[in-house]
């Protein structure tokens, strides 16, 4: 097996890992980390998937991966605000027990 | 002047958004129009280039690709483009009532509306794979941020469901691109295309990709987020989410499909994104006609409109390309107007309930107009924008002998007659009894607040794109995807 090959059945494990709790949880703050981790997942096939160029190191995916956190990061900052918001205003942490909202 | 007006379009409102959030509230107004005021003239140029070269072209700050970004701009582009000055521009009047720029709330407002404007014309610029996932995070983040603006629970409750969702969809298109870099060696959109072929990665990554924006746009069976979001909103926001916001994720799938993939598109797949589109505008449609409040029907209506913008993909060709263009655009002009009439007539009768609603054309003359105004492109009566689209779509469709779509796109406008007659009935009813709502009172005030002419002029505008539609129908025909042929 090639170096490639193990990092990009790890990252379809983690992919897997992620996507497993994301469909079994039911707190928000789990499907929150649960999509962290597919998008974990997904740089490192970012990463493996560009690899070496004819031996030569191609720093653009890094680049795109670094990028690729930074919003990772903004966008669960946002959503755990969003989710802190909507503990506060509704007490519920789940969007299980959705009340019907006709007014 | 033409890389000055491309950079303004971007800069101008994100320069403002970022002195929205730090100036004195009493200044937030000043920049507030400095940033949405000039889109409209910038491209004016911009159109002109187009018109007169077919596609503009930007190195960002002098890097070419594959290194850098660059933008293009050809007629689909900037008639979206278009589209979004002018729903920033027209919605942004009319929110300037409800959050006015130098109050509290509205310093928020105005920064995230700004945000959103800049972010969703710098999506239309881009050509590069990894820019335009950073310019629809943007996107996503601004939209969802005013939809939770006013802290309603029920609002709250739908941006959670939306921002989990359009996570997961942006992780899709991420991986997506993740294959694509790895096969071609570019993000730029073109270049890849032309470097990568029929194979199993590419097509991979092609469908996580369209799965990922399919989420994004609400289209059919994955609209289950939609209705709650945009029906919950406020006012300007639904206005902003359904005629703009749901439009650049497929505006994105087009793409994909017409430019990226265009020499190696799977065939088999066109049918399939042509049977969600049916799907949504039959499933859509008969949801709208069941809701018992008003702005629910015009959100479920959103489901069943976009449905129409994936028909492209089965009637592919210069028509259908043509057809489902101006779609979008009449689409987002008389849906923009339709969810600001129905605010106003939320904030005046205190509920859209439809049961609630009889003889409320009597305080609110205006705001009726503007419903009825907007629903005859909606339904895709003449003379209107929604006609011609229409109309050209059936022709698409007669041409190729695809029955099925012709049925499905004359039973999409029955249906939208029925759930559109329905709140009009009811807003036009004279109950039997002596009612509050029906006392001889005078029209109310708010019924003719300058906001609700905003909303006449964006359904007038759908309507004029009835009237008017050659020129801009040849700037798209001169902007044909490769592989189309005139």
């Amino acid at each position: 097996m090639s170096h490639a090959e193990v990092w990009v059945i790890a990252a379809a494990a983690v992919f897997g890992i992620g996507l497993y709790s994301l469909l079994i949880a039911s707190h928000l703050l789990r499907q929150l980390i649960a999509i962290k981790v597919m998008g974990s997942a997904i740089f490192l096939v970012l990463v493996v998937a560009a690899g070496p160029i004819d031996g030569a190191l191609d720093g653009l995916p890094k680049a795109l991966v670094l990028t690729g956190i930074v919003i990772a990061i903004s966008a669960i900052a946002f959503a755990l605000a969003l989710l802190v918001r909507l503990a506060e205003v509704t007490g519920s942490t789940s969007l299980e027990d959705e009340a019907d909202d006709d007014r | 002047m033409i890389a000055e007006a491309l950079a303004g379009l971007v800069f101008l409102p994100l320069l403002a958004a970022c002195a929205v959030a730090v100036v004195p509230k009493r200044a937030v107004g000043v920049f507030v129009w400095s940033g949405l005021l000039p889109l409209p003239a910038l491209l004016l140029p911009l159109t002109e280039a187009v018109w007169r070269e077919g596609l503009v072209r930007l190195a960002v700050a002098g890097f070419a690709s594959p290194l850098g970004i660059e933008w293009r701009v050809d007629a689909l582009a900037l008639v979206v483009l278009w589209l979004n000055a002018l729903i920033a521009v027209f919605v942004g009047l009319y929110a300037a009532r409800d959050y006015p720029p130098g109050s509290a709330r509205g310093g928020r407002f105005w920064a995230l509306w700004l945000l959103l404007t800049s972010a969703m014309n710098a999506l239309l610029l881009s050509a590069d794979l990894f820019n335009l996932f950073v310019t629809l995070e943007l996107v996503t983040l601004a939209a969802i941020g005013l939809l939770v603006i006013d802290g309603k629970p029920a609002a709250l409750r739908a941006a959670m469901r939306y921002l989990l969702l359009a996570l997961l969809g942006s992780l899709f298109y991420l991986l997506g691109v993740a294959l694509i870099y790895g096969q071609a060696g570019t993000l730029d959109l073109y270049q890849a295309g032309e470097r990568l072929g029929p194979g199993l990665l590419p097509v991979t990554a092609l469908v996580l990709m369209t799965m990922g924006l399919l989420v994004k746009s609400a289209i059919f069976p994955l609209h289950g987020w939609l209705p709650a979001a945009h029906g919950n909103a406020p006012g300007p926001v639904s206005a902003v989410l359904s005629a703009m916001v749901v439009k650049v994720s497929v505006y994105l799938i087009w793409r994909l499909w017409l430019w990226l993939a265009a020499d190696w598109q799977p065939a088999w797949a066109l049918p399939l994104l042509g049977l969600l589109g049916a799907g949504a505008i039959l499933y859509g449609s008969v949801l709208a006609f069941l809701q018992v409040r008003l702005k629910m029907m015009v959100a479920y209506s959103t489901v069943a409109q976009l449905g129409y913008l994936m028909l492209l993909f089965p009637l592919l060709g210069p028509l259908g390309y043509s057809a489902a263009s101006y779609h979008l655009l009449s689409h987002g002009l008389a849906k923009a107007a339709m969810f600001l009439a129905v605010s106003n007539i939320l904030a005046v009768m205190g509920t859209d309930r439809l049961d609630r609603l009889a003889g409320a054309d009597r305080r609110l003359p205006l705001d009726t107009l503007t419903l009825a105004l907007a629903g005859v492109s909606i339904l895709g009566l003449p003379p209107s924008g929604g006609f011609v689209s229409k109309w050209l779509m059936l022709q698409a469709a007669w041409a190729i002998d695809g029955w099925l779509w012709l049925a499905v796109i004359l039973a999409g406008g029955l249906l939208a007659a029925a759930y559109l007659f329905r709140p009009l009935a009811v807003l036009c009813a004279r109950p039997a009894t002596a009612q509050a709502a029906d006392d001889g009172s005078p029209p109310s005030a708010t019924g003719l607040h300058w906001s609700g002419v905003v909303a006449l002029l964006l359904a007038l505008g759908a309507l004029a794109a009835g009237l008017a539609p050659a020129p801009v129908l040849a700037l798209l025909e001169r902007g044909l995807p490769p592989g189309i042929l005139p």
